[in-house]
Order: C-alpha cells, then sequence, then structure tokens
C-alpha cells in the first residue's frame, strides 16, 4: 500500500515532509505496527530545476534553428540558455535545469558552449522531467513544457523550485499491510494510524452531496439482491448530465504518487475514493443497464464476460456477477464489464459502492487468475459501514469538479451489518499478559484515539476493526502505542523445566557424527518424489511399497508422490554430483518415508539413515566397513550380513542385507548398473538403506569395564583350501564355534586363488589368537584349540589345512 | 718399562684421536686395552718387578688405563653424536608436503545453524519435539485460529491429500503447538524443528519444503516481557552479546499480540546498508503470546494458563550467516557446496 504524504496532510497537521523526515515518519509507524517497506521522494532525481520567464530570443549566430535565449531565473542577472526547441516564445514560463542542475535518470547539467555560444543551463520539456503526457494533458508532446500555456498551472514564481510546480514534491511511502488490517489499505486508515502514533487529532470530512439532478433515483434505478448472503450491502448513487473530462490536476497528482493513472474524471474519482476510503468502486454507465435494473446474483455455468481488460471470462456459480435484466455487465468486486464501461459519450453513471463477501471474491478472482486492486480489498473483509461515506465523496467529488449532475438519494440495500462489538477492557488482563504496568487511563487514551469508545471499560470497537473481538486484541492495541519497546524485559520465573533432546534425537545426532567421522556429508532431499522414480528403481509393477500418498494438487509429476523409500533421493543426488564431474561423493541422510495408513489418516513417517557412494575407492567392503563402524558405535550385538540377489535396486551379486540382534536393519550393496544407468550415472554406485528405528533397538547397553588380559597371547595363523561356495562368514561362524574356550579372536588376513589351488577352490587364511585369562598358555593348549577348529572345518565345511 | 707405558698412552690417545667411526675406536680399544691388548700385555710383565717398583708402576698403569677408556668413552659419545646428526639431516623430508588424507564428512550448513539453536533452548529448559510432517489442516489452521476462508488454506498455496482439504502437508511448524498442548502436561517449554511445505515454484529465495522451527511456552504468568526477555537472550546467544534487538507489531491468526524481533544489522550498526536493505534492521522471527482462543480449543483455562510462542525460517537464518545467495544451494547437495562448512 503507497501512500502520499501530501494527501495525508489533509487528515494530520504535524507530520509534513518538513516537519519529519520519511525515515523518521517510517520507523515510527514500523514500531506502531504500520511496517513501511521503503519510501520515496518523487522528486529525489530533481535538482536545481526553476521556473524561469524567457525574456528575449535571437537567432544562433552559427545555427539556422537554435535560440540564444535570455531566461529570468528570479536572480539578479537573466541567465544565456541555447535552445533547440521552436516552441518557446518571449514571455513564456519554462522549466529551467540551471548549470549543475540533476534530470532523471541520472543527468546532469552542466554550463558549455554550443556552436561557441555560451549556454548556462537547459530548457526542459515534460519527458525530460519525468513526466507522461497523462499528467499534463495540456502539455505540448515535443518542444518545451510551456507552463504558462497551461491554465491549470496558475500562481507559479519566477525562480520558484519546479517539483512543486509539477506536483513532484511528493513523498510515497510504502506499507507492508498485514491481511487482518484491510482498513489501512486507504489514506483515511493509514491518517488514523499515524495520528495515533504521532498524537495528531484526526480532520476527517464528511461529504456534503447538493443533489438536485432531474429525475427520481427509484423510477430510474432498480437494485435486486438475490444472493443476499454474499452481497452484505449495495448502495449506489447516479449522476446525470456527465462530461468526461481530464480530472484535474491535484486529483492526477494524488493518484500517480499511489501508482494509479489517470484516465478522466469519472475513473479517475472512482479511484480516488478506493484510495482515500478503502472502499472499491465501480462506475458504469447507465444506458447500457437494461430496464434500470441491476441485479446482483451468482453467474450461470458458462456464462461469458467481457471484462474491461478486453478478456473473455467463463464464469460459474461461484462467481458473482452485477447484471441488468438480459446480461451480466461486471463481474462484483473484481472488474467492469466492456459493456457498460464508461466512454467519452457517456451520458449518465451509476456509482457502485457494495460491500460483498471476502471469501468469494476471494475464490473468485483465484479462479479467474485476476486479483485486482478492488478483490484484494474485498477479499480481506471491508467494513460494510463505508460504503455510503465512500459513494457519498464520489458524488462530492463529482461536484466538485462540475463532472456532473448528481441524482438526489441513494439506492442502499442492507442485508447483513454485524452489530458493533462490544468488549470489557479488564486492564489488569492486559497488563498480565504484557508484563507491564499501564493505568487504565491511559489504556482508555490509546483506544480513544483509535475511534474506540470506551465507557466504564466497556469498549465498543469500531466497525472497520473487524480483527479486534478479544481482549487480548485490546491489549495488542495498548501495547502497539505503549510500545512494544516499552514493555519491560523480563526472563522467565515459575517452574524450572527439564529440557533435553528425545531419545531418537541423541540417535541422529550420534548417528550423523559416525557418518561424519566416517567421511560421509549430510545432504537434505526433497520428501517428495515422480511415481516414475519407482521404475528407475526397478520396483514391480505391482510392488506394494509403491503404494505411495499423493499429492492432490502437487507443483509437478515429478514432486507428486511422498517417498516410500529414500533411494531414489540419494541416487538423484550421486547422480547430480557425478554429472557435475565430482570425482567422488560420500553422503548420508537422515530423512523420512511417508507410508500410507498411519494414525489419524496420516501417514506412517519414518525415520532412515541413507548412505551413499561413488568414486575415489567407493566398493561393497569400503561401505560394509562404514555400515559396521556404525554398528559398532551402537554397540550393536550379533551383526550379519547375508547375500541378497532378490533386490532388483541392487547387483544381485552384490547385495547384503544386514541383521543385528536377529533383527533386519535395513540392505546395502552395489546399485545395478541398470538402476545406476537410469541415473545416467556411467560408474559403480553403493548405498545403503537403514532404518533408524531398527538401529535404535540394536543399540547395545553402556559398557562395563571389563579387565585387561594379563596373560600373554599366542597367535597362530591357519590356511584352509574350501569350495568357492563356502563363504567367509560360515568358516568363521564355524572357527568360533568349534573352538575350546581359547579363541578371543579370527581374524580374515587373506583370500587367494590361483596357481597352487586346484580349479573352483579357494584358499582363505586366518589370524587365530588364543589367550586364557587364568595362565600363559602353552604350545600344547593352543595345538588343540587349532586341532578342534582344523577338525571342524574340515568336517563341516570340507575345508583343508593347505 | 715406565717409558713402554708412557709410549703406550700416547699411541693410544692419539689412536682415539684419530678414530672417525665408533667400529674404529671399539678396535683401538681391544688393541690397547683388551684381553690381548698391548696394555695387557704390559701388566702381565708387572710379576717382573720388584716389591719395591710394584706400586709405583701397578698406579702408573692404572693411571694409564683410566687415560685411555675416558679418551675412548668421549670419543664414542663424539662419534654418536656426530652419526645422530648426520642421521637426523639424512631424514629430512618438505614439510610443505601435503599430508596424508584423512576424509572427515562435513555436516549440512542448515543443521549446524540447526543444532546451534536446539542446544541454546535445551540449555534453557525446552524440550525439543518431533511431529508429522503429513498433517491433519484441522492442527495445521482451525485449531490455530485459521479458519475457513483463511487465504493459506487455498489449494493454490497448500499441499493437500484429499479432497476435502483435510489432510495436508503442514505449511508451518505452527501444528505442533496443537499437538504439544493436546499431550504434554503443563508448563511446557518446547522448540520443534521440521520441513514444511508451500505451494511455491524453486527460486533462489522459494522452495516447495524447507524447514521451520517453532517455539513455545507455556506456564502461569507469563507476559510478553518474558517472550522479549527470553529471544533477547538467545539472540546474544546467536549473535554475540549486546546486540540490539527491537520488536514490532504484526499479525499472526494465533498470537495476540503478535510482533517480529529485528536484530541491528551487524554489518552497518543500524545506518543502513545492502544486507539490511536500508533499514538498518534484520527481520528474525515471528512471535506473540499464543491467542486464548487457541488455548482453549486445547482445552487449556486462559485465565490460569498464558503463553508465547515463535517460529522462524531455518533456511534464511542459515543463508545469512553462511553469506549463502541461493536457496537452490540448500537442496542441490553439490559436494563442493557441501565441504565448505
Amino acid at each position: 500500500m503507497d501512500l502520499s504524504r501530501n494527501w495525508l496532510n489533509e487528515f494530520v497537521s504535524g507530520v509534513a515532509v518538513d516537519e519529519l523526515s520519511d525515515k523518521a515518519f517510517s520507523e515510527a509507524m514500523t514500531l506502531s505496527g504500520s511496517k513501511v517497506e521503503t519510501y520515496r521522494d518523487l522528486g529525489a532525481e530533481i535538482e536545481n530545476v526553476v521556473v524561469g520567464r524567457v525574456l528575449s530570443l535571437v537567432r544562433h549566430e552559427n545555427s539556422d534553428h537554435m535560440w540564444v535565449c535570455r531566461v529570468d531565473v528570479g536572480a539578479a542577472e537573466p541567465v544565456q540558455i541555447v535552445t533547440g526547441a521552436q516552441n518557446v516564445r518571449a514571455g513564456d514560463l519554462v522549466p529551467v535545469a540551471m548549470d549543475g542542475a540533476l534530470l532523471p535518470g541520472g543527468k546532469t547539467i552542466r554550463a558549455g558552449k554550443l556552436r561557441g555560444v555560451d549556454s548556462n543551463g537547459m530548457l526542459c520539456s515534460f519527458a525530460e522531467l519525468g513526466l507522461e503526457q497523462r499528467d499534463f494533458p495540456a502539455a505540448c508532446a515535443d518542444g518545451i513544457w510551456i507552463l504558462s500555456d497551461d491554465p491549470e498551472l496558475t500562481d507559479l514564481a519566477v525562480g520558484q523550485d519546479i517539483r512543486a510546480a509539477a506536483g513532484l514534491d511528493d513523498h510515497v511511502i510504502e506499507f507492508e499491510i498485514t491481511p487482518n488490517r484491510p482498513d489501512c489499505l486507504s489514506v483515511i486508515g493509514l491518517a488514523r494510524e499515524a495520528a495515533a502514533t504521532f498524537d495528531k487529532p484526526l480532520r476527517l470530512h464528511t461529504p456534503a452531496v447538493r443533489g438536485g439532478a432531474e429525475g427520481v433515483l427509484p423510477e430510474l434505478l432498480d437494485v435486486e439482491t438475490p444472493d443476499a448472503d454474499l452481497v452484505p450491502r449495495y448502495t449506489a448513487r447516479m449522476v446525470r448530465n456527465v462530461k468526461i473530462a481530464p480530472s484535474p490536476k491535484w486529483m492526477r497528482e494524488r493518484l500517480r504518487a499511489m501508482g494509479v493513472r489517470p484516465i478522466n474524471n469519472i475513473v479517475d474519482i472512482t479511484n480516488y475514493v478506493m484510495l482515500e476510503y478503502g472502499q472499491p468502486m465501480h462506475a458504469f454507465d447507465y444506458r447500457y443497464v437494461k430496464g434500470g435494473r441491476i441485479i446482483v446474483r451468482r453467474a450461470a455455468e458458462g456464462e461469458e464476460l467481457t471484462t474491461l481488460d478486453g478478456a473473455v471470462r467463463k464464469l460459474n456459480a461461484n462467481h458473482l456477477v452485477i447484471a441488468d435484466e438480459t446480461r451480466a455487465v461486471g463481474l462484483a468486486g473484481i472488474m467492469g464489464g466492456e459493456n457498460s464501461e464508461i466512454a467519452e459519450d457517456t451520458a449518465d453513471v451509476v456509482f457502485e459502492s457494495a460491500n460483498f463477501d471476502g471469501t468469494c471474491i476471494r475464490k473468485g478472482a483465484l479462479a479467474l487468475g485476476m486479483r485486482t486492486e478492488a478483490s484484494a480489498k474485498f477479499e480481506k473483509g471491508l467494513d460494510p459501514m463505508n460504503t455510503l461515506p465512500a459513494v457519498n465523496r464520489a458524488c462530492e467529488l463529482v461536484e466538485l469538479l462540475g463532472a456532473g449532475e448528481v441524482v438526489d438519494g441513494v439506492i442502499d440495500i442492507i442485508n447483513h451489518v454485524p452489530q458493533p462489538t462490544v468488549l470489557a477492557l479488564r486492564p489488569d488482563k492486559v497488563n498480565a499478559l504484557l508484563g507491564t504496568d499501564i493505568a487504565a487511563d491511559e489504556m482508555v487514551r490509546i483506544l480513544r484515539k483509535l475511534d474506540f469508545t470506551v465507557e466504564d471499560e466497556t469498549v465498543t470497537v469500531p466497525s472497520w476493526r473487524g480483527d479486534v473481538a478479544h481482549y487480548s486484541d485490546l491489549a495488542e492495541e495498548v501495547a502497539r502505542f505503549h510500545g512494544y519497546n516499552n514493555i519491560p524485559v523480563t526472563l522467565m520465573r515459575g517452574e524450572t523445566t527439564r529440557g533435553g533432546f528425545s531419545d531418537e534425537q541423541n540417535a541422529e545426532r550420534q548417528l550423523g557424527e559416525l557418518c561424519r567421522s566416517a567421511g560421509y556429508d549430510e545432504i537434505i532431499t526433497y520428501s517428495f518424489i515422480s511415481p516414475a522414480c519407482y521404475d528407475k528403481i526397478r520396483w514391480q509393477p505391482d510392488d506394494p511399497r509403491r503404494q505411495s500418498l499423493r499429492i492432490l494438487n502437487p507443483l509437478g509429476e515429478g514432486t507428486s508422490i511422498m517417498r516410500t523409500t529414500t533411494l531414489p533421493s540419494m541416487l538423484e543426488i550421486l547422480s547430480r554430483n557425478y554429472n557435475f564431474r565430482n570425482k567422488a561423493a560420500r553422503l548420508y541422510e537422515l530423512g523420512r518415508i511417508y507410508l500410507p495408513g498411519g494414525a489419524d489418516g496420516l501417514a506412517d513417517e519414518r525415520k532412515f539413515l541413507t548412505l551413499g557412494a561413488y568414486g575415489d575407492g567407493a566398493g561393497f567392503f569400503s561401505l560394509k566397513g562404514v555400515v559396521e563402524a556404525l554398528l559398532q558405535g551402537l554397540r550393536a550385538a550379533d551383526v550379519r550380513f547375508e547375500a541378497d540377489s532378490g533386490n532388483p535396486s541392487y547387483h544381485p551379486g552384490r547385495c547384503a542385507r544386514i541383521y543385528a540382534g536377529g533383527a533386519l536393519i535395513g540392505v546395502m550393496g552395489q546399485i545395478h548398473p541398470l538402476v545406476a544407468r537410469n541415473y545416467d550415472a556411467d560408474t559403480e554406485l553403493y548405498a545403503a538403506e537403514l532404518s533408524l528405528r531398527a538401529l535404535m533397538d540394536a543399540r547395545g547397553p553402556e559398557p562395563t569395564y571389563t579387565p585387561l588380559p594379563r596373560f600373554p597371547a599366542v597367535m597362530r595363523d591357519i590356511a584352509v583350501v574350501c569350495d568357492e561356495g563356502v563363504t567367509v562368514g560360515a568358516l568363521t561362524d564355524c572357527i568360533r564355534r568349534s573352538a575350546r574356550g581359547l579363541l578371543k579372536d579370527a581374524a580374515l588376513f587373506d583370500v587367494y586363488r590361483g596357481p597352487g589351488i586346484a580349479p573352483g577352490k579357494k584358499s582363505v587364511a586366518f589370524n587365530l589368537t588364543l589367550r586364557s585369562d587364568e595362565r600363559s598358555l602353552t604350545a600344547e593348549d593352543a595345538d588343540a584349540d587349532v586341532a578342534a577348529i582344523l577338525e571342524a572345518l574340515r568336517r563341516e565345511l570340507g575345508a583343508v589345512l593347505r | 718399562m715406565k717409558q713402554q707405558l708412557e709410549q703406550i698412552r700416547a699411541a693410544a690417545l692419539a689412536a682415539i684421536d684419530q678414530a672417525g667411526a665408533t667400529e674404529e675406536l671399539e678396535a683401538v680399544r681391544v688393541r690397547f686395552l683388551g684381553k690381548k691388548g698391548e696394555l695387557t700385555a704390559m701388566l702381565k710383565q708387572m710379576g717382573r718387578l720388584s716389591p719395591e717398583e710394584r706400586p709405583v708402576m701397578g698406579q702408573l698403569a692404572n693411571q694409564a688405563r683410566a687415560a685411555m677408556e675416558g679418551a675412548i668413552d668421549s670419543a664414542r659419545q663424539r662419534l654418536e653424536a656426530a652419526a645422530l646428526e648426520r642421521k637426523l639431516a639424512s631424514e629430512a623430508v618438505d614439510v610443505t608436503v601435503p599430508g596424508e588424507k584423512v576424509t572427515v564428512g562435513h555436516k549440512h550448513p542448515m543443521y549446524i545453524a540447526l543444532d546451534e539453536i536446539k542446544d541454546i533452548f535445551v540449555g534453557m529448559g525446552f524440550t525439543v519435539l518431533d511431529g508429522p510432517e503429513v498433517e491433519l489442516a484441522e492442527l495445521n489452521f482451525d485449531r490455530l485460529n485459521a479458519g475457513e476462508g483463511h487465504p493459506s488454506r487455498d489449494w493454490s498455496d497448500t499441499f493437500y491429500f484429499k479432497e476435502d482439504s483435510s489432510v495436508m502437508l503442514r505449511s508451518q511448524t505452527s501444528p505442533m503447538q496443537v499437538r504439544a498442548m493436546d499431550t504434554l502436561p503443563l508448563p511446557i517449554r518446547m522448540i520443534a524443528p521440521g520441513r514444511v511445505y508451500r505451494k511455491d515454484e524453486v527460486d533462489a529465495t522459494h522452495s516447495p519444503m524447507f524447514h521451520q522451527v517453532e517455539g513455545m511456552v507455556i506456564d502461569r504468568n507469563v507476559t510478553m516481557a518474558d517472550l522479549k526477555g527470553t529471544l533477547n537472550a538467545v539472540v546474544e546467544q546467536l549473535y554475540g552479546k549486546g546486540t540490539q534487538t527491537r520488536f514490532r507489531p504484526h499479525h499472526f491468526p494465533f498470537t495476540e499480540p503478535s510482533c517480529e524481533l529485528d536484530v541491528q544489522c551487524h554489518k552497518c550498526g543500524g545506518k543502513g546498508c545492502p544486507t539490511c536493505k536500508g533499514e538498518g534492521w534484520i527481520e528474525l522471527l515471528g512471535a506473540g503470546m499464543i491467542h486464548p482462543r487457541v488455548l482453549e480449543m486445547a482445552g487449556i483455562d486462559p485465565e490460569e494458563w498464558s503463553g508465547w510462542a515463535f517460529g522462524f525460517g531455518l533456511e534464511r537464518t542459515a543463508m545469512r550467516r553462511f553469506k549463502i545467495d541461493d536457496l537452490r544451494l540448500i537442496f542441490e547437495n553439490d559436494v563442493r557446496f557441501l565441504e565448505q562448512f
């Protein structure tokens, strides 16, 4: 919302630009609740340009088109200026950019010579001052702006700053108005806030209309509102014998300052009133209202209307239209219809000042994709009491501008006007909420300056403050003008609470640390994916895990379902890094999957730790090492890896299910080359998907101290030859089971195939650590254990000592 | 014999002096002091001396032995020191050669910021809560005073799973206020960070998924002054002691009075600069006293209990802190980005 400070001055004194800087004004308004985004001085780009009178002009001695002018600029001596323009005569008042003057676009004017003749400035066109033809309709389109030719530019003084003459002496403040304060989307609304902020009186004006035009309003115009619930109030007046013309300079300047383009007097009046009162107005040509009947109704399904912007709008029953007996002439609260637009030859005009249901207007505008100034106001819920003063103000302006004659009387259909809100002030409660000690009198004073009526601590809320419905709202009003920054700063008293992290949050932190210590970087990926991701990771078409929560209004197919697996997200990031030509990536994410069928109709959200890697030594066993380190970090017991050749996303020979304590933790392995290809990765990708819940459940108890060994260990290396099909896991299990109690560790140190070993066989070597806690072992003790182990390996697995 | 002793002594000392390595020195020792050494051989002849001469010569011989042994010891120390010096010199390395690589992973910058915030609040007695992202519209909107017709409920703004707009992706972490009120015993101090979703196309400042941190306190006699005091303390921990703050009126449906908290621009100290867009202040978060109606809807008596709440966007906090100028970097997860933190 833009606010012209000159316009504001009409309602509040003592806050003019020369009394209060933009910065000071903005800061105070911001701190009382009207947040200022920016401010600007409309004349900021113009400096040292004055009104001058051309005293004489003679032909330039070296040019056939230039003139040498002597110009009175209010100084002791006239200045000499060379101009190439042909529309200047002696006696004209013109804008003169003096030596050192600044013009819009950062242009600086310097004294110099033009074809050998001194020129100490420049005569300006309106365009050179950043103005448009519509700002000054009487000005010459090309050539110097002859100020004295414009009948609207009276009282000009030679030497006067051009900015005041051209209406560029205004400053505009841009506010961010929160949606609860539609009353502040108006000059009067902001003036009320400014008056209260700076403790100045608010000077409001009651429109006075002379009226007296020929005709009786009820005979000329009949209004019906069949959908009364959508039209709380409909107010209209009529103007006859309209003379369409440009509106006056002062009105054009104010509109322009607030970002509205002047059109003609009638249209400008509707915009002026909308800006001033915050009440959207619409003017339509009476001759196109067939039968003099206005019907505000829901549109018929498929009904069409060409709006003022020339677009054909297809409507439905959710739209509200202004219609005559035969057709729609406007889209209520959004935009008028082309078929009833004000034209040069318009004679009779109907001013509509209505109050429409905000939600209906918002949804209607949204459905058509045409949010207008009017609809943006209506959708927030406007004050139904405002329609009458606004329409009267429009008629008053018609008379002031001599734009037509106002018919006596007002059409005013009131379907629903809410009763005023009455609240108890409860000063103690307000102070208790704020932590302040503000006197009740002071609260009353604050509320009264905002036009709340207060009697005996009973507060009647003004009609335009629909946002105030509770004593806490009154507390905010008091706080705003007492000053948020005058509220004391205290620390909470009361019961001490014990804060902290949940078990799950602690586990997440620990896992994150473990992943980073293994060299993995943390990533964050979107929770929603494309349904095509399930194809890319080669899930069967009937895989039940494809059952996903589907967003009904997604941004696009690619983000349309909630993932039931984190794998595609990880693969996408690995692929992206690979395609960015990053040599290697090791990544982890602690993220959720969203399974249908959770409590309350929501998702069953489960957290997963996902690891992914490629490049720089990434391989099955380097990833497995990380998974083992994670599980070791959690002190998980009984960790097992089982080959899984049936997971469609993974390499059938390089994939393992991970168990701890018999429970499935997750899966890891090399990504299936076809899946990698689906992700445009021409390299081996590795991933692990681990359930956070399962990881947490696998955590072992906090360790207790085990005494360090007192007796030395005996180390024995064994190498056995066995069939290829016998796994290291099976051999290790067998060794552990068959030892006679002295074996402390069996560590694989070599797997060999080749010369000396029969085809289809392999040699597997272990380093065995044997130790007793009671005594130093003898060679015989160790040999007995090793013999038992070898015997079991031979018997159970056919693995014989090499 | 005495003369002979003197000769041996002189020869030995000369040989010791000339020894250039410990091996040579050992050879000298063996030659003179070994079992078959010259001095030893000398001493073997002592028996032939007269009883008067014997002690005199014995003393001389011992002096010669001591002198030789002393010379050998000091020569050995000298030679060993020189050898060590040569060894160390030969072992010198080019210290500018890079060290062997230890790969340590990096926490995502947003979670660096979040973990710090969590720790600050936990230190103040707050509990950290997690909650569902697929949420009931009732909790995301109705229970937070944003009833039917509130613009953010539009399908153009919020993602829905059901035609009746009853199940959605939460558009804010604020439903965690309601969940906390519904499940936790009073008094409550909690923060709830997490993912939230809004229907925004991806650009440098928007993402359909982002993160917020919600916070809430409910207790007896909690005031807006407490809100200010607590948040000021948090700001000082985040941005340094003495950081200036200001509170401005604002509007949220579920707090009343509502405010926004600005911190004075660290770059310009409040004078106005590009970092703060000329305002001198940077908007940090939204907050306010919990609307009594929100308490009532949770079955909490606003006559007995009051509370305050706040919320802020995590991405913006992290981006400001690490001077990240494009939100897309956060979710792109390029390792060249991640490994900067």
